[in-house]
């Protein structure tokens, strides 16, 4: 009898198992599908080429079931690219900054207080970034640089390089820790100084994890929407300078995605460019496998 | 056994699904007075939403049976979703020809509850009070880019606009602009009116449009008169103030009882103080139905 119900719960729990990983799998396929699907639309249904997706400006999609308006994405990808670049060129210095405080300077503080502060960090939801942008960061830049208007490149970029310093660093942190002791010791035991440890041996031992975190940092970056829309100041033009307002890939989705028609060419070039995120997350993910995958025995 | 497990989750989760898209047939077959019940949905037009959310409330409150919900979404998804009946009701700002095919537009019928006017509003340190349609079209298609050119101080003009694909620029772009197609590239785009609102407050030299709704009891921002014409609801009536529209509440084919209660609710005397209040404009005031 016990023998039976031990095989009951053997099995039970195995074949939940087994469903929600099969779910997970089903359900990210089914997305990706969906995406090539209606993305596809802009090409096949609306006879636009990829190289004017991809490469032009001009941005003009009909509302409509005709294929006359202009579907160059540019603006949105240069924007994206802009944008996230320069949050992750401000982020990442100061997240590699205070993971090797956290684990090499000062380890104790770390753990108890730093660390945990930097989590509660992370779980704060974009909204509330981009409101407060909106409300101190934009009247701030206004006044230091005497813009008339705070929106841009540069707030969206200060904004972003907040929200993802918390996943660099906790991602960043959990690799130099997990450098292992013995090689520390030796690096002391051939007469290096700490900080000559900590930057010839662990960050380059770390390095591969600290890559990752880089990627995922951008990656969280490149699909924010809110807080990003809050702050840009929306404009269909290609940055001209670090104050200019300007448009990235999410933020024209969000703004349109409501209003245009279902089934005209602004919806199948909005979906395309959904199809875009969903590819640049995923070269994402396998630039992540490829320096997370644990080097031979 | 994994894969009838499997298939039987799909199974449910595709019921679920079908369950959740079949759920707007209201019952029709309460014909006693007075007590109506029911269910009715509503999405699209944010422009529109706070309208009937209020008339929903109202409406509840004296016909408790009858459960509304409201949603926001855009004009485009009203209408799609009406036309698709996962909805009874399509919130749009724009004709619902404009924005689906004729075959999903042809079962819909058009009740045009209210009317919007879109005010041109600067901010408050521009001054300028009256424009003429020639300096508007010129500002908003980015020829005049100085405010000192139409009057006002020597400061940039800073357009605040929304996207192309919203039912309010659409209108303004419409009426006031007389179809020239706005600057793009020089405009920043907000999508949401209150947020619009916000950017003209905040921001000098800053020009936008919203409609007079979100102007009710606001004193952050200044409404521009289009050649001379003040843009108020008596303008509106009256015909001399152009930029308007018909707001739409479309049902795929004839209304139900309870759903033809609460449109003839909407669009009645009583509720239609409430309307005017809140800055909207009741449908049968207008002396000219056409621009």
């Amino acid at each position: 009898m016990s023998r039976k119900s031990m095989f009951c719960k053997e099995y039970f729990w195995q074949i939940l198992v087994t469903i929600g990983g099969l779910l997970v799998i089903f359900v990210t396929l089914l997305i990706g599908a969906f995406l090539v699907y209606k993305g596809s639309d802009t090409f096949f249904k609306f006879h636009h080429t990829l190289g004017e997706f991809l490469g032009s400006a001009n941005w003009a999609p009909m509302d409509n079931a005709s294929s006359k308006g202009h579907v160059g994405a540019l603006i949105f990808i240069v924007g994206s690219l802009c944008v996230c670049g320069l949050a992750l060129l401000i982020a990442t210095p100061f997240a590699l900054g205070s993971s090797i405080f956290m684990t090499e300077i000062s380890p104790k503080f770390g753990e108890k207080f730093y660390r945990p502060m930097v989590e509660i960090f992370a779980g704060i939801p974009s909204v509330v970034y981009g409101w407060v942008g909106l409300t101190v960061l934009i009247p701030f830049l206004k006044k230091v640089f005497d813009l008339q208007v705070g929106h841009s490149v540069l707030a969206a970029s200060l904004v972003l390089s907040i929200m993802i310093f918390p996943s660099i660093t906790s991602v960043a942190s959990d690799a130099i820790r997990a450098v292992s002791k013995e090689t520390r010791m030796a690096a002391y035991g051939l007469g290096s100084t700490r900080w000559q440890t900590i930057y010839r041996v662990v960050i380059p031992a770390a390095l591969p994890g600290v890559i990752s975190g880089i990627v995922l940092g951008l990656a969280r970056a490149f699909g924010e929407a809110l807080a990003v829309a809050m702050v840009i100041g929306q404009t269909t033009a290609l940055p001209k300078s670090i104050f200019s307002t300007s448009k990235t890939l999410t933020t024209e989705i969000a703004a349109q995605m409501g209003n245009a028609m279902e089934g005209g060419e602004m919806k199948a070039a909005l979906w395309t460019m959904a199809l875009l995120l969903f590819l640049i997350s995923l070269l994402f993910i396998t630039i992540i496998h490829k320096f997370s995958k644990p080097k031979g025995e | 056994m994994n894969k009838f497990l499997k298939g039987a989750m799909i199974v449910g989760l595709s019921a679920a699904m079908v369950g959740c898209s079949s759920n707007t047939a209201s019952d029709d077959s309460d014909s006693k007075n007075e007590s109506l019940s029911g269910t009715i949905t509503a999405a699209g037009s944010s422009a529109l939403k706070p309208l009937v959310d209020v008339a929903a409330e109202q409406f509840s409150n004296e016909n408790p049976d009858v459960s509304i919900t409201v949603d926001a979404g855009g004009s485009g998804e009203g209408l799609k979703q009406v036309a698709d009946k996962t909805v009874t009701l399509g919130n749009s700002d724009v004709a619902a020809e404009e924005k689906l095919d004729k075959d999903q537009a042809k079962d819909l019928v058009d009740h045009q509850v209210c009317v919007v006017t879109m005010a041109p509003i600067v901010n408050k340190d521009v001054g300028v009070k009256d424009l003429t349609k020639q300096q508007l079209i010129d500002i908003f298609t980015g020829k005049t880019t100085n405010w000192k050119d139409v009057g006002g101080p020597d400061e940039d003009i800073v357009l605040v606009t929304r996207p192309t694909s919203s039912g309010t620029r659409a209108t303004f772009q419409k009426y006031a602009l007389d179809g020239n197609e706005e600057a793009s590239n020089a405009s920043m785009e907000t999508d949401d009116s209150g947020v619009l609102l916000q950017n003209v407050t905040d921001t000098r030299g800053a020009i936008g449009y919203v409609a007079l709704s979100y102007l009710v009891d606001n004193d952050d921002v200044d409404t521009v008169a289009i050649d001379g014409v003040e843009p108020t609801l008596e303008n509106t009536y009256s015909g001399d103030y152009k930029v308007w529209t018909f707001e739409h509440m479309y049902t795929n084919g004839e209304p139900d009882k309870a759903t033809k209660a609460f449109l003839d609710y909407i669009m009645g005397e009583k509720f239609g103080k409430k309307m005017e209040s809140l800055g909207y404009g009741v449908s049968s005031k207008m002396e000219k139905t056409d621009h």
